[in-house]
């Protein structure tokens, strides 16, 4: 009889990474959807000076 | 690895301000790549910025929200969640250790010759307390009569912003230095607090006031690469507590919200290779090799 040679355990892959990347990429594609990068870009085209202290 | 993370801070913060041009145009960058977002807390009206900032976008699409929705324009800042989200459950607070540049300012910071102090850890709950108010409820609910709020985080507090942009556009912009006042002096004090409490205790923005590091935080338990302690290993000297840049006792709390996975713990301290890097639950670096045997999981 041969014997059975000591396996490694192999440590179980977390899920919750991959719910959770899966939930935020949903709530980003929305975002998306509506059209927020575009004012995102535009705010960030524009200097907000009340906003670094100045003005 | 020290080396490795000094390189990368350097050229993340090189990338997410690399438009070099600002002497000569005196104004923002206004190209297609702001659209993406800097992983780290590095303020957008910045000249050179590239990247947006998070924190400083989501304020100001919640501070308007009303406004856009009066306009059937449905900003709620999912895009901006969204993004933080998917980085933060990727990386972590690993982000702030690697890739914040304003980070990076505290370390080098903390390396002149001082005598050093610690930070009390009740004062980790504070940046919290920015996050859920100053990044969230008071720009979304303390609006004036046009229903507009005001990014409170950004105006009142950043330290980064201020040293990234405020003085920056002050010495591009000779014409604004009539308009400062009582809020940009207020806000170059914080700066001032920030710089000195720097250089004798370690990231003291990261640990209290950051509502970026705050948000990562909150992904301690679930991100996907993450350090693991072997506990057949450990065998509690200690070692990795005397170490840490954040004051994480990483052999007590693995999954401590503090730690930003410098590895510091890993590579400098641990003589019992009961420290590793893992990804989604596998392990990464020389974790493998030393796994001849079945051990815990945790």
């Amino acid at each position: 009889m041969v014997p059975r040679t000591a396996h490694r355990v192999r440590p179980p892959v977390r899920k919750a990474p991959l719910v959770s990347i899966t939930f935020f990429l949903v709530l980003w594609l929305i975002g998306v959807a509506t059209g927020e990068p575009q004012r995102v870009l535009e705010q960030a085209w524009q200097v907000c000076l009340s906003c670094i202290g100045i003005g | 690895m020290e080396l490795l993370r000094k390189w990368v801070q350097i050229v993340v913060a090189l990338v997410t301000n690399g438009s070099w041009s600002f002497p000569f145009t005196r104004t923002l960058y206004q190209g297609p790549l702001k659209v993406i977002c800097a992983p780290g807390l590095n303020c957008y009206s910045c000249p050179a910025a590239t990247s947006y900032c998070a924190i400083g976008s989501l304020q100001q699409l919640l501070a308007s929200l009303r406004f856009a929705l009066e306009n059937g324009q449905y900003y709620f800042g999912l895009s901006v969640v969204g993004i933080m989200g998917v980085l933060g459950t990727i990386f972590g607070r690993m982000l702030c250790g690697w890739a914040c540049p304003f980070g990076f300012v505290q370390e080098l910071l903390h390396k002149l010759p001082t005598r050093k102090f610690g930070i009390p850890r009740a004062l980790r709950y504070g940046k919290y307390g920015f996050l859920v108010l100053f990044v969230i409820l008071l720009p979304l609910l303390y609006v004036d009569e046009f229903g507009t709020g005001h990014p409170w985080f950004c105006k009142f507090v950043c330290p980064a912003g201020t040293l990234e942009a405020g003085l920056p556009m002050l010495w591009l912009q000779p014409n604004l230095r009539n308009t400062i006042g009582l809020l940009f002096y207020n806000k170059l004090m914080i700066l001032a607090f920030f710089v000195l409490w720097s250089v004798v205790a370690s990231r003291p923005f990261c640990r209290t006031t950051c509502p970026l590091g705050a948000f990562y935080a909150l992904f301690a338990k679930v991100q996907l690469l993450r350090l693991r302690l072997d506990t057949s290993r450990c065998t509690n000297c200690k070692a990795c507590h005397h170490v840490c840049p954040t004051g994480v006792k990483f052999n007590e709390r693995p999954d401590d919200p503090e730690c930003i996975s410098c590895l510091a713990c890993m590579n400098k301290a641990c003589q019992f290779d009961a420290i590793s890097l893992e990804i989604g639950g596998l392990p990464l670096g020389h974790a493998e090799k030393r796994r001849t045997a079945p051990t815990p999981l945790h």
